[in-house]
């Protein structure tokens, strides 16, 4: 009830509103970004495992270019990130 | 998956962690091109944003080395360790930057334009670079000999 007393004196000042919006926003668009390389990771993991089962001899091949793969993946997310510590703070 | 496959959760990797010298010659070449980042960097931003740049770039660059470590240190346990260590590994590392940038984005020295910026041109410029290494490696593996994995072919 306290929070909601809050926002609703916060929704009196337009200029404190916009900042909680603005923050809620990205916020929301952070946790947004931040489930595509998720997903990403975890179908780059399993391809992998499976194909060192398959042919554990090329499991150096494999697990090199997965590093890669998940790094490339996270590069989304640190995008994502970035985006969200500039609206929020610069 | 049939009886005769090995399980993903008691088969582990033995033999070197090829992720520590990828992670390693992204970290040799991200040392490499720091002070032509800050150099630029400080054009564009000044004082403060060469300063930015360096703790981004050492930011990226730890992050690289963490992912690697904890795949190389899993990895000989168990596959399904590796995988799950890494999925955590990538929530837990995303949240480290996020703590590390929290921290320093009071500080004087810091513009935050120049944080973000390098943190996405270096990630992203390291990678394509080492992509370009892998690359050639795969295709003609026989340009490097000494790199080689595999086993000599006995008489």
């Amino acid at each position: 009830m306290e929070v909601l007393a809050r926002l609703a004196a916060a929704a009196a000042d337009p200029a404190e509103a916009k900042n909680i919006a603005a923050a809620g926003s990205a916020g929301f668009a952070y946790g947004l970004a931040a489930i595509g390389p998720g997903i990403g990771i975890g179908i780059i993991f399993g391809n992998a495992i499976e194909a060192m089962a398959r042919q554990p001899e090329a499991a150096g091949m494999v697990r090199t270019t997965m590093f890669l793969g998940i790094a490339f993946t996270e590069a989304l997310a640190l995008i994502g990130f970035v985006v969200f510590i500039l609206l929020k703070y610069a | 998956m049939t009886s005769d496959q090995p399980s993903p959760f008691t088969t582990g990797l033995s033999g070197p962690a090829p992720e520590m010298s990828v992670s390693r010659d992204l970290v040799k070449r991200g040392l490499l091109v720091l002070p032509l980042l800050c150099l630029v960097a400080g054009v564009i931003w000044g004082m403060n944003g060469a300063y930015s740049c360096a703790f981004a770039v050492v930011l990226v660059l730890l992050n690289f080395l963490l992912a690697a470590l904890i795949m190389a240190w899993t990895a000989p346990i168990s596959l399904a360790l590796m995988m799950g260590a890494s999925l955590f590994g990538y929530l837990a590392r995303l949240g480290l930057i996020f703590l590390a940038v929290i921290v320093v984005k009071d500080f004087s020295w810091v513009s935050l334009q120049a944080l973000g910026c390098t943190i996405i041109v270096t990630h992203l410029g390291l990678l394509f670079w080492e992509l370009k290494y892998i690359s050639a490696s795969l295709a003609f593996p026989g340009l490097k000999p000494g790199k080689q994995e595999s086993s000599p072919v006995q008489p």
